[in-house]
């Protein structure tokens, strides 16, 4: 048995301590914010925050998160919604939708560390995320600007 | 992915890693899982019993210890490279491994012992002349990082003993690091290389021109004799052994590989 934290809630599972905890998350505990897209590290689609760090779920075994705190998007939005996403939502920054999920888990860890990022920090920090809508300027925009709307 | 039923062993200390270690030979070594968990997933890799270094105490840190760096095993490249002390090339190098994602989990150790020939900080741990520590049940012992890599995926490390540390002496000289790949990010590099020079020595090591991270001898004397940089870059090019593969061929490695070296002694 794993215990953990997730968005603020005390979970459980029972799943392999090797299973990813991209699966516990979606399968288990039917958080189904972070996607699977390459299932390798490459996309960036599963990116969920593990005490504050952006990681890629799919690499991550379930027994590492044993009494660690796990944010998915859906806990980004408590208790309102998060700087970033009225940005996305203000800019444009989601066409499709599967890669926005991770953009902004990695963009509000950035947003935390860094609150007024240059564009090319923006860049740095969600190289690690593909949009294969291409939207990626619109999406720098939102980033950019999360921080300086809400003041 | 067929779910793995192997057991995991979670050691809490060194001591008991150590004896895991011992007693399952077997096993496979996990730390961030940037590595295992792809091979895994892609099923090349079925392990028959798991031992998680991740949350064992005292293999994760830097500390100063005397005249070098102490390094465990289990750092993350993003603790490498947040930290002011690790020399700026080591940093570098460390920020070129994936995007945040993965500096976030990949372990300095994991990158060391997955031993792939394209490894990032690879070339730079030849550069800065790192020694690795190995331990077991039996005893600890110290190889130098040249003496570390045997072949393809062969390595120094004996089946019972686990990397648990890097050693950086304080070194002289000027340093430069540069990767080469398609992008910024997530790439895995065409070709990566390390110099550092100062009176009287000389570093040349790249990574992903040959079955091992390696160092050109004869082209580092050349620089310490203070030959011409074409004639290092000649040295370069004979010295290294790269081969044509889904991401670069022969003929592009051999030419990069001694124009980074002529960009950077030019």
């Amino acid at each position: 048995m794993t215990r953990f934290r997730c968005n603020g809630m005390d979970v459980q599972t029972g799943a392999a301590p090797m299973s990813r905890l991209l699966d516990v998350l979606r399968e288990d505990l039917r958080y189904t914010g972070p996607k699977e897209g390459c299932g390798e590290g490459e996309c960036g689609a599963c990116t969920v925050r593990i005490d504050g760090e952006p990681v890629m779920s799919c690499l991550v075994p379930v027994c590492q998160v044993e009494g660690a705190e796990v944010q998915t998007v859906e806990g980004l939005a408590q208790p309102v919604v998060h700087a970033v996403q009225s940005a996305f939502l203000q800019h444009g920054a989601a066409q499709c939708g599967i890669c926005t999920p991770g953009f902004l888990m990695a963009a509000a860890a950035l947003l935390d560390e860094n609150p007024h990022p240059t564009r090319e920090e923006a860049r740095v920090a969600l190289a690690g995320n593909l949009c294969r809508c291409t939207g990626y300027q619109k999406i720098v925009d939102a980033v950019v600007r999360a921080i300086a709307k809400e003041a | 992915m067929l779910a793995c039923t192997a057991p995991v062993i979670r050691p809490r200390t060194l001591r008991d890693a150590l004896q895991a270690r011992a007693d399952r030979p077997d096993a496979t070594v996990l730390a961030g899982g940037t590595d295992v968990m792809v091979y895994m997933e892609a099923g090349v890799l079925q392990p028959s019993a798991v031992i998680d270094l991740w949350g064992c105490h005292g293999l994760r840190g830097i500390e100063a210890r005397g005249n070098e760096l102490r390094i465990g095993a289990t750092t993350t490249h993003s603790d490498l490279a947040r930290d002011p002390r690790v020399p700026a090339v080591l940093r570098e190098s460390a920020l070129t491994v994936g995007a945040v994602q993965i500096q976030n989990r990949g372990t300095v150790g994991g990158n060391i012992c997955n031993s792939s020939p394209a490894g990032d900080t690879l070339p730079v741990w030849l550069a800065l002349d790192a020694d690795f520590q190995l331990s077991s049940v039996r005893g600890t012992r110290r190889v130098a990082a040249a003496d570390y890599w045997r072949g393809y995926k062969q390595t120094a490390l004996a089946t019972d003993e686990l990397l648990t540390a890097i050693y950086l002496p304080e070194v002289e000289g000027e340093a430069h690091f540069r990767k080469v790949g398609t992008r910024m990010a997530q790439a895995i590099s065409k070709v990566i290389f390390c110099g550092r020079r100062s009176h009287g020595v000389a570093r040349l090591a790249f990574g992903a021109v040959g079955p091992v991270p390696l160092r050109v001898r004869a082209a580092e004397d050349a620089l310490v004799a203070g030959a011409p940089v074409s004639e290092v870059v000649r040295l370069v090019r004979e010295g290294i052994v790269p081969i044509d593969d889904v991401r670069s061929t022969r003929d592009y490695r051999a030419r990069v590989s001694g124009n980074v070296v002529g960009r950077w002694l030019g």
